[in-house]
């Protein structure tokens, strides 16, 4: 490598960007004279990070008209309905300004000045680019007005009260556009923006305290709100962190829902489809390498300690499960736990199994389900949903063998465990 | 040097038979891709443990793609089918009904008829004539002289559980079956029977021999196809 001088480019290169320099100026005015084009530009960049942010997935109602709100969210402070984003006059953006746009997504503030609800994960989105959010206001005034008038939210007394929600913000949020950290490569920077900016992965993927306020931006996983899903921890490598795996496999999970190690289930599978996997190779790739650094720091806490002999009480509680297994799992996810690579996810070793929450596992013999429809994978094999055809305790026993069979190791779950996994939006 | 040829070729060959034994033969079929479904809906006459699941096997493929996506996008609503089919293209479930339609399965062995012979009579004259004073169409009407369906989009009314028909009656005398799809004209047609009515039918139904094919589309009346309009289309669907 040749000797770079201060200002990290060689000679060679100095030159070129001292040209570019020259040449900008010529371009920018190129650009202005041309607004329609840019225009054209600007709001297909802004459709892409609106994918990119998933817009559509909260302010859509199943089956309804997209970005016309109205899905609601129950919270233990109250339920929460999407506005219509659409750019109605009446019910939807279309008086709105750039400014205005701005204001909700960066600073949490509604067009009239009021304090927007943290469902709105402005939390996150307040590390988007200017740029990226005038294009992606671009977009949604670009899209056909829809006439929907959503329910108004029904809060809880006392949350109603913006004093409150002010001092809310005061602790909790942390207004400010996201920073490179130059000590740090491109991908890894365009991956932290993504994940903890615009894809607000954060909003599921950490616990949040008494108050509905993410911990912190550290992904250490944590109980969805108002869902019966587990977002397992994006750092510990007892769950779903990444440290080990390639970049490939990791762009392979997001773009495509499934690979040989995991496939993703319930609202992650839902993402996968509705964000994910339009997201270019290079988003994902960069994304990829910030989820696999976040991993690496904690790649040796899932070392096995020494385990207990297990007492014979809790052998025979798993022995119950063994040939529940047999009948019902086994044809597909094989003797061992091993699975089909790309088809159906092994079970011995899989943390969505061992994760401390069973929460999960228990939600996928109840319900069963098919993993996203994806260019990649547009014809999923999908899993029966067991609720109707064993019982409670029958889950129960099946789901704490897998648990502890082939290696693995998790707490027994208890028939009421299962019980209390039931329910869900629909 | 021929130890390094040969530690490499150990590798290959280690590597190759570490990848076949990892990939058991995973049949790729509809039929496996869906086990999902299969699990409840069956593969003979099986039914689940309270005999509630309806059959789908032989059913047009119109009325099987509606509703496949009713139930996804929330307009029928049964939980179980909403949470599985949540991340379907309509690609995928066009495919599917397409595979259902085709099976040829027998079907189960009638029901007892449980009703008088009065009730019987009662409700055949539903099932063939209406009532053209509370503006009832025969069922036969709509379903085809066999109660078998018609291409592609009327199901068929026969081969059903008893506690699956009565479960859509109920549904659709009280709103819960279908959600905003207005004019739904079976939740209105449903509403104008009386309980006895309804009791009947659930039993009579079942309890019906089975013969034939679903009928070939264009029997509808006119004023039948503006009347069940919402039924009788399908966008992307293809035969």
């Amino acid at each position: 490598m040749k000797h770079a001088n201060r200002s990290g480019f060689t000679g060679k290169q100095s030159f070129f960007v001292f040209i570019a320099s020259m040449l900008l100026p010529l371009f920018s005015l190129a650009a202005t004279s041309s607004s329609g084009d840019s225009n054209t530009e600007q709001v297909q960049r802004g459709e892409y990070l609106a994918r990119a942010g998933n817009c559509m997935g909260c302010h859509t109602t199943r089956g309804g008209k997209p970005y016309a709100g109205g899905r609601g969210f129950k919270t233990p402070f109250g339920e929460f309905f999407s506005p219509n984003i659409t750019p109605d006059n009446e019910t939807g953006i279309g008086h709105w300004s750039e400014e205005d746009f701005w204001q909700a997504l960066h600073f949490g503030k509604a067009r009239d000045g009021s304090y927007l609800y943290p469902v709105f994960p402005y939390t996150e989105y307040t590390k988007v680019t200017r740029e990226d959010a005038n294009a992606m206001f671009a977009y949604l005034k670009s899209l056909t007005p829809v006439a929907q008038t959503n329910p108004p939210h029904k809060i809880a007394s006392p949350y109603d009260n913006q004093f409150l929600l002010f001092l809310w913000r005061t602790w909790y949020f942390k207004e400010g556009v996201f920073e490179p950290d130059h000590s740090k490569g491109e991908d890894w920077n365009r991956g932290n923006y993504l994940v903890q900016g615009l894809g607000h992965c954060n909003a599921c993927h950490t616990p949040r305290n008494v108050w509905g306020a993410s911990q912190d931006d550290k992904l250490a996983g944590g109980e969805i709100m108002g869902t019966y899903w587990y977002a397992p921890s994006l750092i510990s490598s007892r769950e779903a962190g990444v440290g080990k795996w390639s970049t490939e496999e990791i762009v392979q999970l997001l773009s495509t829902g499934i690979n040989n190690h995991a496939v993703t289930s319930g609202p992650m599978a839902t993402i996968v489809r509705q964000s994910l996997q339009y997201l270019s190779a290079d988003d994902l790739r960069a994304m990829a390498v910030y989820l696999q650094s976040l991993g690496e720091k904690h790649s040796d806490e899932g070392a096995p300690g020494k385990t207990q002999p297990m007492p014979e009480r809790v052998r025979r509680y798993l022995a119950l499960g063994e040939p529940v297994y047999e009948k019902h799992c086994q044809g597909c996810h094989g003797k061992s736990g091993e699975g089909v690579p790309g088809v159906y996810p092994p079970l011995a070793g899989n943390r969505a199994v061992t994760m401390t929450s069973p929460l999960n596992t228990i939600r996928s013999v109840l319900y069963g389900g098919f993993p996203p429809v994806t260019a990649g994978n547009p014809r999923p094999y999908g899993m029966p949903p067991f609720q109707h055809i064993i019982r409670d305790n029958e889950v129960a026993w099946v789901v704490s063998y897998i648990r502890n069979a082939w290696g693995n190791l998790g707490s027994l779950v208890s028939p009421e465990e299962v019980d209390s996994s039931r329910g869900n939006e629909f | 040097m021929k130890l390094i040829v040969f530690i490499l070729l150990a590798l290959l060959s280690g590597l190759a038979s570490a990848q076949e034994s990892a990939s058991p033969a995973v049949p790729d079929t509809l039929e496996q891709r869906i086990k999902s479904c299969t699990i409840c809906h069956g593969d003979e006459d099986r039914a689940g443990r309270d005999a509630y699941y309806p059959r789908i096997a032989g059913k047009p493929a119109g009325y099987l793609f509606n509703q496949l996506r009713n139930f996804r996008d929330g307009r029928r609503y049964y939980q179980a089918m909403a949470i599985l089919l949540e991340n379907l293209s309509d690609e995928y479930l066009l495919e599917m009904a397409q595979y259902f339609s085709s099976l040829k399965y027998p079907y189960p062995e009638p029901a007892a008829n449980t009703l008088s012979a009065a009730e019987t009579q009662a409700v055949e004259t539903l099932i063939h004539t209406g009532d053209t004073g509370r503006d009832i169409p025969a069922c036969s009407a709509c379903h085809g002289k066999a109660l078998m369906g018609v291409k592609p989009f009327i199901p068929s009314l026969l081969g059903l559980p008893h506690a699956y028909v009565a479960a859509q009656f109920g549904g659709w005398r009280n709103g819960g079956t279908m959600r905003g799809q207005t004019p739904d004209c079976m939740s209105e047609i449903a509403k104008k029977l009386s309980q006895e009515e309804v009791n009947a039918l659930t039993v009579w139904l079942p309890s019906q021999p089975i013969a034939g094919e679903p009928a070939e589309s264009g029997i509808l009346a006119p004023e039948l196809v503006q009347r069940c309009e919402t039924i009788l289309s399908g966008e992307g669907f293809v035969q």
